[in-house]
């Protein structure tokens, strides 16, 4: 580590410039992060009335006896659609890292699985691998909108419905705080009817207009839809508190380099000067024998 | 009149949490009107006006672009799949939607997807219909 203290001069001028960029990407990443908090939020209520609804049409189709619409039907086989959500851009601590590991550990687990890639870094990773997915999608932007989720959402559907694969899963980052997030799996296809299970005493007999099949028809592209949209929002503010908390730690530790440095540079800077005072008293000592 | 709650949510937002006395619904089959104590209900919903409020005073509307209701214990909830107050709605944009979907339909193009563009006019229609009708 010993070198000129010019050099170590230069090093705290490096440290501090990266410093002032991360600082600046935390707080932009900060500030994305507030805009995309909300709408978790706001788009929760949405996507859980959703399930719910879905269960109880769901179970009162299957209890009338009437024949599910194909849509609807339960599928036993093992081909898998899981569709992850990674970001475009990196800096963002293990956010990425930790995504592809578990669709990673899902591909060992089901060979049989297409893939359907949102983001940049997941799609590179899995390119590199010589790993085609059905599709593809970057560049969504900092603001998920819904239409995109419908996008996403209508390709997986007319997939499955041509019987491409038989079960589709979501893998995204639930946003729980702004320290804590975690990967999760959601399924999606096919509807399982234990999704809000959770009322307590018997179910009120609903009236359904035009009838429960129609109803369990149109329920189903909304909810795949908001699923994916909400998953989609899910993973940004996830990213966007990864960012976050991975640049304010990188700030931090350019904080705690520079001052390192700062000590080294004044340790040599002293020892310099002691050295130059003891080689003047040297010479005049010198002088004056 | 017995009130019940309304809410009319879409995947970005709350438009509407408040309470009514009646609700006019665009039901796939025409529309239908709900009080207060309604018999669970589900119903499928398509492109057109939600009317609700008190029986005697202001009502409000919404342009829906189809979705569904469930009403159970005096609790209604319409999941839309997009959903605009009348008060909210732009009606230059509006105009300028069905200009273009109008323009498009005439165009007879083989690249125009007509059925995309019917329904575009149909609801820059029916949001101009909503707007004006305060």
């Amino acid at each position: 580590m010993a070198r000129t203290s010019r050099e170590i001069k230069r090093r705290i001028a490096s440290i501090s410039s990266t410093q002032q960029i991360t600082r600046a990407m935390e707080m932009v990443a900060a500030a994305k992060l507030r805009k995309v908090q909300d709408r978790v939020a706001s788009t929760r209520p949405y996507y859980e009335r959703l399930a719910g609804s879905l269960a109880v049409v769901l179970q009162a189709v299957e209890g009338s006896g009437v024949e599910l619409p194909e849509i609807a039907q339960r599928r036993t086989g093992e081909r898998h659609c899981l569709v992850v959500l990674s970001s475009d851009r990196g800096l963002a601590g293990g956010y990425n890292t930790n995504v592809i590991r578990r669709a990673e550990a899902f591909l060992q687990e089901h060979p049989h699985t297409e893939l359907v890639i949102v983001g940049r870094k997941a799609r590179d990773y899995f390119r590199r691998r010589n790993r085609t997915a059905l599709a593809e999608y970057v560049g969504l932007g900092d603001e998920p909108q819904f239409r995109q989720g419908m996008d996403i959402g209508q390709v997986i559907l007319d997939f499955y419905l041509h019987g491409m694969f038989d079960q589709v899963a979501i893998l995204y980052t639930q946003f729980i705080n702004t320290l804590t997030q975690r990967v999760r799996l959601r399924p999606v296809l096919p509807i399982q009817s234990e999704i809000a299970s959770g009322s307590s005493g018997p179910e009120p007999v609903y009236i359904f207009e035009p009838s429960a099949t129609a109803v369990l028809e149109e329920l189903i592209p909304l909810y795949v839809n908001a699923a994916i949209y909400q998953s989609l929002i899910e993973a940004k503010a996830s990213e966007m508190a990864a960012r976050m908390n991975a640049m304010a730690q990188a700030t931090d530790n350019a904080e705690e380099l520079i001052e390192e440095l700062n000590k080294t540079f004044h340790r040599m800077r002293q020892a310099q000067i002691t050295k130059e005072i003891a080689e003047i008293v040297g010479g005049a000592d010198a002088l004056q024998a | 009149m017995a009130v019940f709650s309304l809410e009319v949510l879409t995947p970005e937002r709350t438009v509407v949490s408040t309470e009514v006395e009646y609700a006019l619904l665009p039901g796939t089959d025409g529309q239908f009107g709900v009080l207060a104590n309604h018999q669970p209900l589900m119903a499928a919903l398509g492109l057109g006006i939600v009317e609700f409020g008190p029986l005697r005073g202001k009502r409000r509307k919404i342009a829906l672009g189809g979705g569904f209701v469930e009403m159970h214990g005096n609790k209604m909830v319409i999941i839309a799949r997009t959903a605009e107050l009348a008060e909210e709605i732009d009606v230059l944009r509006a105009r300028e939607a069905k200009r273009r979907a109008e323009e498009r339909l005439r165009s007879q193009r083989s690249d125009v997807d007509t059925a995309r563009a019917q329904i575009a006019l149909q609801k820059a229609l029916l949001r101009l219909k909503v707007a004006n009708d305060e």
